[in-house]
């Protein structure tokens, strides 16, 4: 019924499209980030995605989406049906992508007892929220920076864990959660608080274009789109077929990928050039380095990936000053340019 | 009239024409952004969009604190209690499909509205709330957002605007004026419905009014987008498949024109000479505020460019661009600084209010119980539900088909919900000069104001912190806590001397004024310094600079909108400290030789909610 905006025909935004083809090459690198104007694809990027990764094959009648190859990362659910000794069926389901939307209760975002059961039927009974939803997938929050304290606490506490734990109205429940957040806003409305920000592998900074020829090629597009959703998706089709495939390549290298140390040594010294806290940084950049190699069908990651991943890994984490102009990227290539060469 | 002499169009011809648009697509062009300051403006405009809609179209009113699945959909609470299953009810945005939903005082509308509008316009459908209650439901509609705010701080939420084709200005006497006639029938808008999708536009025209946006500051391609669907409408209007200049013309002057942030940098040629436009549809322009008297076009619409589409030679082009950039002055207050002129939420609007929003009722410490609805958001308390259905078992009918499973028959009139109360605190954070010896007679007076404001925190859960600032760098003493023990030993420990790096105070203040906003509380920054200040924000020494990055940081906190007391300790009252007030927006008060009491007293007279 809804047609997403095929993901390859949106122009430019490269950075940000990369950044979210890698959290689907290797969802542990985290969420991502996404700053920037209205109007800058942000939203049509992120719900063109169940329609453009290669979809899933999930445990049949499983309410948490699980993965059938998953050994011992069930629900509970699921490890019960194969203690019984039933043979878990799959079938093939789209990459789930969720919205968290403003002003969420906590009960839909967790879950909550299953009033109608609870009343119709008297069953103690737990309705899925909207993280058991996610699962697998990515949990969209647009504004995310005008986000309610309780539930960005929500978010950090499952995040960590990837396990959503609820204890509530007589209902002690606690499946996998384990998802790729994906957040946007535009920083002028509101800051985010520190801890989420480090939680976001990537984050990107996307700008409208200035570029005339773009602008008129994004026009012509949608303009296209609006008229002919179904045609236009096919003519996009093969572009978004590739990329998918090129996802999935990606996935199955990934884990054989070595990061060899001398590059491991770069990160660190990246990391403590530029003043980032704590560990998540050289993570972000270990990780996101990594899923890129993969991704460009690399043999090695090198001192190259490193580098174009920098700028998305680290710069939602320096330490601010609200009154610095020098922006986060412009530090972060100084540095680069300073530890391996202009 | 077709949509030529685009320039010439009144506020109710624009107002007019956006309604036919909208009425041929209305989830396609998103819907309008209405603002004025008189209903009746109002109800005209909607009669004309009615008028035009297919008969069949809903027109919805949305009310606010609609709770989630009233909107999108959900369970039928009464009906499943009733009939012992499952009975799902369609939401409004679901029950709007194909039509428009009407948003009054859109300005004060919570970000958690804003966010389920703007994603239904995304996407199309509404997803109903719960997992067991039918799937997504098509909701293919426009939003009307009445924005009858007159306060300047209360605007709609940018994100909402920014997907809406028409920000419309109603006069009400420019509307009292006007002819009672549509200049657009409804057959003819319903022939164009069938025709727009086929209407071509050529490559030029796209790039000329991706050109005309940024000439006018509009970033938006969103916006830009909707210009070229809107121009793609005029057209269909005018029983013609492919777009023309004047349809450019009037899309630049309704979706463009009230998006403008800036003139173009080259102003298009001076009129040829100023004479009146002949406009049938404005017999009372004297009584016409708005639009400057725009000019008539140096060439006359037949030169226009025949229908077809072939490519438009240079000049061609430039015709277009001046029609377009006359259409869209047009649109534009007299003797403009472009600054918002359709005024959505700028930076910061959408956030404040919300922000600070302690009424959800979802969190806090159980007080009782209500009646009232769960879905509605709030906290269902079973056990009192139970309890207020159990006196009335016997009464009640066993529902039709009840197979004896139900054991307790609950209607809707049983919910009781938790009443739950989150209690809004302030917090006061100190920030003490403790540099030379001067300050330090001042921090014995500091710290007995902090510690009679401690006493009163227990009561009235006040949470107070404290930065003291010397040597190079300012300090979080004590972040905001409601410790009182932690508090004393801090006080105790706050030592004196050294330079006076006040930006760097300022900063940390602003830091701290920010995350107790996240609580929700109100703040007030009290301010104890002779304003001296000597150490640059980086910590080098030197006057000028530590004054400059002063004022510049007091600023920045003014920026957030904090609540400032600034207490002026040297011995008489100096000019820099005023400055420094002024800058900060603080109340500035001189208490050269004050005491404990003293600053207490102004304190506590700055306090927004003090006693709540």
């Amino acid at each position: 019924m809804f047609i997403p905006f095929p993901f390859s025909a949106i122009v430019g935004q490269d950075e940000m499209k990369r950044a979210i083809l890698l959290t689907a090459v290797d969802p542990t690198i985290g969420g991502v980030l996404i700053l920037g104007h209205r109007g800058t694809a942000k939203s049509t990027a992120v719900r063109a995605l169940p329609a453009l990764l290669p979809p899933m094959s999930v445990v049949t009648g499983c309410r948490y989406g699980c993965d059938p190859h998953a050994e011992g990362r069930k629900c509970h659910d699921c490890l019960a049906r194969e203690a019984a000794g039933e043979k878990l069926r799959s079938h093939k389901a789209p990459v789930p992508v969720v919205d968290l939307p403003l002003g969420a209760t906590e009960d839909r975002v967790v879950g909550a007892l299953d009033l109608e059961r609870a009343l119709t039927r008297g069953e103690k009974a737990y309705e899925p929220g909207l993280l058991a939803r996610a699962h697998r997938g990515y949990l969209y929050v647009d504004e995310i920076n005008l986000l309610e304290d309780h539930l960005v606490d929500l978010l950090l506490d499952v995040s960590t864990t990837g396990e959503n734990v609820v204890e509530r109205e007589g209902i002690s429940v606690r499946h996998p959660a384990r998802f790729v957040l994906v957040g946007s806003g535009n920083p002028e409305e509101g800051d985010l608080r520190p801890q989420l920000l480090d939680r976001f592998g990537l984050s990107v900074e996307v700008t409208t274009t200035t570029d005339l020829d773009a602008r008129v090629e994004v026009i012509k597009r949608r303009d296209a789109f609006d008229r002919d959703p179904d045609g236009f998706s096919a003519k996009w089709a093969e572009a978004d077929h590739e990329a998918s495939k090129k996802v999935e390549r990606a996935r199955k290298k990934v884990a054989t990928l070595v990061v060899p140390d001398a590059v491991l040594r770069q990160a660190a010294q990246l990391c403590a050039a530029v003043g980032t806290d704590g560990v998540r940084g050289e993570l972000a950049l270990l990780r996101g380095g990594r899923a890129l190699a993969a991704f460009d069908g690399a043999k090695h990651v090198t001192t190259e990936h490193l580098r174009a991943i920098a700028p998305s890994a680290l710069r939602h984490r320096l330490r601010r000053n609200v009154l610095d102009d020098v922006g986060s990227t412009v530090r972060i290539d100084r540095a680069l340019d300073e530890l391996f060469g202009a | 009239m077709t949509a030529s002499a685009a320039s010439e169009m009144t506020g109710v011809i624009r107002a007019q024409l956006a309604a036919a648009l909208l009425s041929m697509d209305p989830a396609g062009f998103g819907g309008a952004l209405v603002r004025t300051s008189r209903y009746d403006a109002v109800e005209r405009w909607l009669a004309d969009l009615r008028a035009m809609l297919p008969p069949e179209a809903p027109i919805t009113r949305l009310p606010l604190g609609i709770p989630d699945d009233r909107l999108l959909g959900g369970l039928d609470l009464a009906m499943t209690l009733a009939q012992g299953r499952p009975v799902a009810e369609r939401g409004l945005l679901a029950r709007t499909d194909g039509g428009v939903l009407i948003l009054p005082c859109a300005e004060r509308a919570s970000g958690a509205l804003i966010s389920r509008l703007t994603e239904v316009l995304d996407t199309r459908i509404a997803v109903p709330r719960g997992h067991a209650v039918g799937a997504p439901q098509p909701a293919r509609l426009g939003v009307i957002a009445l924005d009858e705010g007159d306060g300047e701080d209360e605007h709609v939420a940018a994100s909402l605007g920014d997907r809406l084709a028409f920000h419309l200005l109603l006069e009400p006497g420019e509307f009292a004026a006007a002819p009672n006639e549509l200049f657009v029938d409804a057959a003819t808008v319903a022939r164009a419905r069938a025709a727009y999708a086929q209407v071509e536009i050529s490559d030029q025209r796209v790039t000329s009014l991706v050109a005309l946006a940024a000439a006018f500051g509009v970033p938006s391609l969103r916006a830009v987008a909707l210009a070229v669907r809107a121009a793609r409408g005029c057209a269909a209007l005018d029983d013609r498949r492919s777009v023309n200049d004047d349809d450019c013309a009037a899309a630049a002057a309704l979706v463009l024109g009230p998006r403008a942030t800036q003139r173009p940098l080259a102003p298009p040629p001076p009129p040829p000479e100023d004479e009146e436009p002949a406009a049938p549809e404005e017999p009372n322009e004297g009584e016409e505020p708005d639009p400057p008297d725009p000019p008539e076009p140096p060439s006359p619409p037949d030169d226009a460019p025949p229908d077809d589409n072939e490519s438009l030679s240079e000049e061609q082009m430039r015709e277009l661009e001046e029609l377009m950039i006359r259409a869209v002055q047009a649109t534009l207050p007299v003797g403009l600084t472009i600054d918002a002129p359709m005024r959505t939420a700028r930076a910061g609007a959408t956030g404040g209010r919300s922000g600070n929003d302690r009424s959800g009722g979802l969190r806090g410490r159980q007080v009782g119980t209500r009646r009232g609805d769960p879905r509605a958001g709030g906290r269902l308390d079973l056990l009192e539900t139970l309890r207020a259905a159990a006196p009335w078992q016997k009464l009640r009918p066993a529902p039709a088909g009840d197979t004896g499973r139900v054991r307790v028959r609950v209607r809707s009139d049983d919910f009781r919900l938790r009443r739950l109360v989150e209690p809004a605190g302030t917090t006061a954070i100190f920030v003490v000069d403790a540099s030379g010896s001067a300050a330090i007679n001042r921090m014995a007076e500091a710290k007995g104001a902090v510690e009679l404001l401690l006493a009163e925190a227990y009561s009235r859960r006040d949470e107070v912190g404290l930065v003291a600032f010397r040597g190079t760098q300012a300090e979080v003493l004590l972040p905001p806590t409601r410790a009182i023990a932690a508090a004393k030993r801090a006080l105790v420990a706050l030592p004196g001397g050294g330079g006076t790096p006040l930006a760097s105070a300022i900063d940390r203040a602003r830091d701290l004024v920010t995350q107790a906003r996240r609580t929700g509380n109100d703040t007030v920054v009290v301010f104890l310094t002779d304003a001296r200040a000597n150490i640059a924000r980086d910590g080098t020494p030197g006057r000028p600079q530590a004054e400059s990055d002063a004022l510049a940081s007091a600023q920045a906190l003014r920026a957030i909108g904090a609540t400032t007391l600034l207490i002026d300790t040297s011995p008489r009252p100096t000019e820099i400290a005023k400055r420094l007030a002024a800058a900060l927006g603080a109340r500035y008060v001189a208490l050269p030789r004050t005491d404990a009491q003293g600053i207490h007293r102004a304190v506590s007279a700055a306090m927004p909610t003090a006693g709540a």
